[in-house]
């Protein structure tokens, strides 16, 4: 993508310059981890659905409402139990090596520090709910991400934590009896196993819902890796569906490229 | 004894009896968007060749970290307070028809120990019970993802091994049984753990024939379709020897 600061005008538009905004391991490992993540939740339904309850077998179970009840089929990926074993334990590499890959970067390369909480951070998460509630006129300050993106993308890696260890509990109880006491036994080392998906989705689902209804124009900056400021939420105003399209705005005092 | 007719359970959930490649035809059918991409990518059957051949690496690479993480000390010890499942414990079997040993017809019931051993032998259950006897409340995990506490009663497989001169050449050891051909074949450090046991007894009382009786594997080492019941033979190996559900494709190695 060629960057056009200096030379973009285009008559009719207002001066846009695309910065370069996500690196290209960010955007392989986000594209890895999306179909690896699906291909885990699916089998990982599928298996559960094969004994769709927490309760050691005499035993009740305290803090499911739904024992016993299946998964919807179509939401479960792997055919039968055996298949979708076979894709847990395969796909479950892919998706630590990819996170690994993905954490060492953002590490090493400096992004993690758009993506850790700053000062004040509860506070402008509390003002970005305003303005999504439509109780704030005015989108707040931001710079890469608003306080509620960075609130979530921090929780991601604890949540991966919770979701290997549990994972490595169930495959393991014998091997990793330790770990596996840790989380309190088997029963509950399924239980959140199962919790830490449902964040993960429900995390997952809500980016994907801002991103259709925020910010589309971040699906570029994830594809190519070029984002246009001008064109950010806090540039057109932007809650859900209000403010979606970009329009021509006044050009702000003393800034553009001219 | 009456016959129990029981209608075919869902053994493993849905043991559908689908080869390899039919379960991954099935995979890519019910897995949607994704699936359905990766099968339009290869077009014909390359696609699902190629997640089988996938799937199939993985599995050996998993086999190879399981026998790492593999520890003969590792021991297991359910929680105090964990319930035991009594009369809860599931009973699955694989034939229409609950196998029943008929002395009248197959004549006494005798379990083979044969393969790679010094002195082979069929011991009759009084043979076995004759043997040290080890008793445990262990914890069984269920590939379908339920476990279950009982106390089990019989020999260790070590024990045993002793007993019949098993030759260092064994690496593997097929367990048989008379339940409609069904067996699987374990590696050997597996099969030495401490907590791997032929079992006759279970929660205080002889086996019942819905939990394999007169004798079955169990070992909280292994998931329990690795764990035989209705046994009749040990046959210890140089080579794997596959088994019913790991030919179907359930892990072969299938350890806890």
């Amino acid at each position: 993508m060629a960057n056009l600061r200096g030379g973009g005008f285009h008559a009719g538009s207002s001066m846009s310059h695309v910065e370069r905004r996500h690196h290209l391991i960010v955007r392989i490992t986000h594209w890895v981890n999306a179909l690896a993540l699906t291909i885990m939740v699916g089998s990982g339904l599928r298996i559960f659905n094969a004994y769709p309850a927490f309760a050691r077998k005499g035993d009740t179970f305290c803090c499911y409402p739904f024992e016993g009840h299946r998964i919807p089929e179509w939401l479960t990926f792997g055919g039968w139990l055996a298949g979708a074993r076979n894709w847990h334990f395969a796909m479950m590499w892919v998706l630590v090596v990819n996170g690994l890959v993905y954490l060492g970067f953002v590490y090493l390369h400096g992004e993690w520090r758009d993506l850790v909480p700053r000062r004040g951070i509860v506070r402008d998460a509390w003002q970005m709910t305003r303005f999504y509630l439509a109780l704030r006129r005015d989108h707040p300050a931001q710079g890469k991400h608003n306080a509620l993106q960075r609130l979530t993308y921090f929780c991601l890696p604890y949540l991966a934590i919770v979701s290997v260890l549990s994972g490595l509990a169930i495959w393991k109880p014998m091997q990793l009896a330790p770990l596996t006491a840790l989380m309190g036994g088997f029963v509950w080392a399924r239980y959140w196993h199962f919790l830490a998906m449902l964040a993960l989705v429900a995390l997952s689902l809500g980016h994907v819902f801002m991103v259709f209804a925020v910010d589309p124009y971040s699906l570029r900056s994830i594809v190519t890796g070029g984002y246009d400021p001008s064109k950010s939420p806090e540039a057109r105003n932007a809650r859900p569906f209000i403010n979606l399209r970009a329009r021509p705005r006044p050009e702000p005092p003393g800034g553009g490229d001219a | 004894m009456s016959r129990l007719w029981l209608p075919r359970r869902r053994h493993l959930a849905e043991g559908l009896g689908l080869d390899r490649r039919a379960f991954l035809a099935a995979s890519l059918r019910a897995g949607g968007g994704a699936a359905a991409a990766l099968a339009l990518a290869g077009c014909d059957w390359k696609g699902p060749r190629a997640a089988q051949s996938l799937l199939r690496s993985a599995e050996h690479w998993n086999e190879r970290v399981e026998r790492k993480l593999f520890r003969p000390g590792a021991r297991n010890v359910p929680s105090a307070r964990a319930v035991a499942a009594g009369a809860k414990f599931p009973s699955y079997f694989i034939a229409d028809e609950l196998p029943v040993w008929d002395e009248a017809t197959r004549g006494v019931w005798r379990l083979e120990v044969s393969g790679l051993v010094g002195r082979p032998q069929r011991l009759t259950l009084d043979d076995l019970k004759l043997l040290p006897r080890t008793e445990a409340r262990l914890e069984h995990f269920c590939v379908e993802g339920w476990s279950a506490v009982a106390v089990r009663t019989g020999v260790r497989l070590s024990d045993l091994a002793r007993h019949v001169g098993l030759s260092p050449d064994a690496r593997y050891v097929d367990f048989q049984s008379f339940d409609d051909g069904y067996h699987e074949s374990w590696d050997i450090e597996s099969a030495m753990h401490a907590q791997t046991l032929i079992v006759y007894g279970q929660d205080g009382e002889l086996l019942s024939p819905e939990y394999g009786a007169p004798a079955r594997v169990y070992a909280p080492v292994k998931l329990g379709y690795k764990c035989t019941k209705y046994l009749t033979r040990i046959v210890f190996l140089a080579e794997r020897n596959g088994g019913y559900w790991s030919d179907q494709g359930y892990e072969w190695y299938g350890g806890v």
